[in-house]
């Protein structure tokens, strides 16, 4: 089975919950006590439709208000692969989690409802799919069935959003599909009453998820990056002496016999063997959890990171990244945090606010003088002890870090390196 | 591979496992025998090894356990080679600190509470790991993979640290102590898919066995002393199996035959029926596990 993640975002009543619901319901995937439950709720409400938003109903609190306030987790399967979908809200104010929500997926579906057609929202939820250059974001047109399956009124849409992403950036693919959460066209079953449509529907898009394909390529052909998350050192029998560095490749392969440097020490060595549990591995790849041992007796500690010798990534005390805030306490220049990407930590000044982006219209703001909750900001920084990211564009694993309040110790940050 | 998923969230779960050694001076698996910290204990092994376990396991025990559970797990540490830590919820209702429910369904699910937070602070334990699943119930469909309890245990959403990219930032202040769940993105089919892949064993009563019952309510239960026996339970006996093995006083059977790995897993698939259906607790009320969660317990 394929693992694929999934990200969803929408506004308040686009039918997010409604759409995650159908995609379950007509994969089949929902619990009895799943179509218990919508079935009750149908019969409660008298409504002549399925009530399927019941599906992703949270917490008590968000029960009372109405409205999904956090990430929530989804999980589905089918025959070949297996879905989570990380759920997200569209208001305003939670770009914070729109980000965290689109952060572990590769697709992300953006709902726009058919009668209204491009809001703020979307805007907002494309500039974040592409700000973090997800492999493919799929646009469904929802509530179809309110504007009479109109092709018109579809293409209209269609058009806008082209021109919204040549705006932001085209370098992303994307598709757009018409549908109907409510009644269910071009979720899993293809429409009846849309034969104007000849496109795939959305389960067609997720199952294809040639994404993934492109994805896992991209992540194998990049360098290879290796954070080292614990030392291990054993005696024990069979294992004399051993010495092994365990870790998580971020991109990239490495095989027995490549030559490495490590960094900050800058030592050079081979690799020696690749283990995973009791198996001997002859190479490791993007996504493996791993220890690696080296030839050489080199000084390696949790943080140090294993490129290939002629393949690592610069040395840097000082860069420029994107930030999106999210803490209620706001930043300024010359506050100071604690940068941690992977095992690597280090102390931070904000040097520097280059600009905000409205990603409502994507105007920037120069004068900003602090970073408030759901800002998208570009920064200078600077560091008290070297790192080594990549541009997230080039490297999204290697590229990416959060940032931490030592006062407070909350994560008030994600950073993208540009 | 056929298990493709399966591998990817093993290498999800060995990166927390390694997060959680490394950021915290003193961990703790919280370990109850069930399917879920078998599994737990089998990534750890993998994570660390040729390591040991760097850290303790511990049991809070309700005194209500299947004893199949309590052998097994016995067994199990001695392969594993870690220290287990039991700790008694009966020794808290001795000392005054809980109160024994009392009635048809009294179960001391809850009271499990007050015994860990008490041993969390007689061990220090900066983490505890857990083996909670997002898919199991509405509430835990939020929880964060690091998530921060106060010096009651209490658990507040609107404090929860965002996880973009599973970066996971462990510090804490002096009296904090987080909740780890490193299989938080498994769902029961990908445990038991699991389970068989590694050809982990599991205690008896997973398994189709015969046994005495009562049947209360439309429900099966283990019959045993600690159960309250009303005037309306019915006393039989049946082949059946358990889906979950919380306390014995409130864990449902399934009639079953399914006697291994395999049959169990197809069985799962095909009745479809979600697992938290069989703790009778949860049931109290649609809230009962958030109402809980804020407690302390998870
Ligand atoms: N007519 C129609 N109504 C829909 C459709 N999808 C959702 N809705 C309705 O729109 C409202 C909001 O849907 P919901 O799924 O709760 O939206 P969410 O806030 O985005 O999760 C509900 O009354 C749904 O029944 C659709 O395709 N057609």
């Amino acid at each position: 089975m394929e693992l694929v993640r999934i990200s969803t975002a929408g506004s308040v009543d686009d039918g997010k919950s409604t759409l995650i619901g159908r995609l379950l319901f007509d994969n089949n995937a929902l619990t009895k006590e799943q179509e218990e439950l919508i079935d009750q709720k149908t019969r409660e409400k008298g409504a002549d439709d399925l009530e399927l938003s019941v599906i992703t109903d949270g917490l008590v609190a968000e029960r009372e208000q109405g409205i999904t306030i956090d990430v929530a987790h989804i999980y589905f399967s089918t025959d070949t692969h297996k879905f989570i979908i990380a759920d997200s809200p569209g208001h305003v104010e939670y770009t914070r989690n729109m980000v965290t929500g689109a952060s572990t997926a590769e697709t992300s579906i953006i709902l726009i409802d058919s009668r209204k057609g491009l809001l703020e929202q979307s805007f907002r939820h494309f500039y974040i799919s592409h700000l973090l250059r997800m492999e493919k974001v799929i646009f469904c047109v929802n509530k179809m069935d309110l504007v009479d399956y109109d092709e018109d009124r579809f293409i209209e849409i269609a058009v806008q959003i082209k021109e919204m992403v040549s705006k932001i950036g085209d370098d992303i693919d994307f598709d757009i599909v018409p549908i109907s959460s409510l009644k269910g066209d071009n979720v899993v079953h293809k429409s009846g009453q849309m034969s104007w449509y000849g496109g795939k529907t959305l389960n067609e898009l997720l199952h294809l998820n040639k994404s993934k394909i492109n994805l896992n390529k991209a992540k194998y052909e990049q360098s290879f990056r290796f954070d080292v998350q614990q030392v291990y050192h054993t005696h024990r029998e069979g294992f004399q002496d051993f010495r092994g560095f365990a870790g998580r490749v971020k991109s990239g392969t490495l095989s027995v016999g490549d030559k490495i440097i490590t960094l900050p020490s800058k030592k050079e060595s081979t690799v020696k063997e690749i283990r995973r549990f009791t198996d001997q591995l002859n190479t490791a790849n993007a996504g493996d959890s791993v220890i690696i041992s080296l030839t050489d007796e080199i000084d390696i500690s949790r943080g140090s990171l294993i490129a290939k010798l002629n393949e690592q990534p610069e040395e840097l005390k000082e860069f420029d990244a994107t930030l999106v805030w999210m803490d209620d306490n706001s930043a300024r220049v010359g506050s100071k945090l604690i940068l941690k990407a992977g095992a690597t930590e280090s102390l931070l000044k904000i040097q520097k606010i280059n600009y905000s982006v409205d990603t409502s219209n994507l105007e920037k703001d120069e004068n900003a003088s602090t970073i408030e909750l759901n800002d998208i900001v570009s920064t200078n920084l600077k560091l008290s002890k070297p790192v080594y990211l990549d541009n997230y564009e080039d490297n999204k694993r290697n590229g990416v870090f959060i940032l931490i309040d030592p006062q407070t110790n909350s994560t008030v940050a994600v950073g993208f390196k540009s | 591979m056929e298990n493709r998923h399966l591998y990817e969230l093993e290498n999800e779960s060995i990166y927390i496992l390694r997060e959680v050694a490394a950021q915290f001076k003193k961990p703790v698996l919280l370990f109850s025998g069930g399917k879920d910290s078998i599994v737990m204990a089998r990534l750890a092994q993998k994570a660390f090894y040729p390591s040991k376990i760097p850290f303790s396991f511990m049991h809070i025990d309700t005194g209500h356990n299947f004893p199949e559970t309590i052998e097994f797990r016995d067994k199990l540490m001695k392969e594993l080679g870690v220290d287990l830590i039991v700790r008694y919820v009966q020794d808290s209702i001795n000392e005054n600190k809980v109160q024994e429910e009392t009635g048809k369904y009294a179960s001391r699910n809850a009271l499990q509470t007050v015994t860990l937070l008490d041993a969390i602070e007689e061990f220090s334990f900066d983490v505890c790991l857990g083996g909670a699943r997002r898919d199991e119930e509405k509430s835990r469909a939020k929880e964060r993979i690091f998530s921060v309890r106060d010096d009651f245990g209490q658990w507040d959403y609107k404090k929860q640290r965002p996880e973009p990219f599973q970066e996971l930032n462990g510090k804490i202040q002096f009296g904090e102590n987080v909740r780890a769940f490193p299989i938080s993105n498994w769902t029961e089919e990908d445990i038991w898919t699991y389970i068989l892949q590694e050809g982990l064993e599991l205690p008896s009563v997973y398994f189709a066995h015969k046994r005495k019952l009562v049947k209360r309510d439309g429900a099966l239960i283990a019959h045993s002393d600690y159960l309250n026996i009303v005037d309306t339970d019915e006393i039989v006996e049946g082949l059946v199996r358990f889906r979950t093995v919380g306390d014995m006083t409130c864990t449902a059977a399934f009639l079953s035959e399914a006697d291994t790995v395999k049959k169990v897993l197809h069985e799962n698939m095909a009745s479809k029926h979600s697992e938290r259906g069989a703790r009778i607790d949860d049931k109290r009320s649609e809230s009962a596990l958030e109402d809980r969660k804020k407690g302390g317990y998870f």
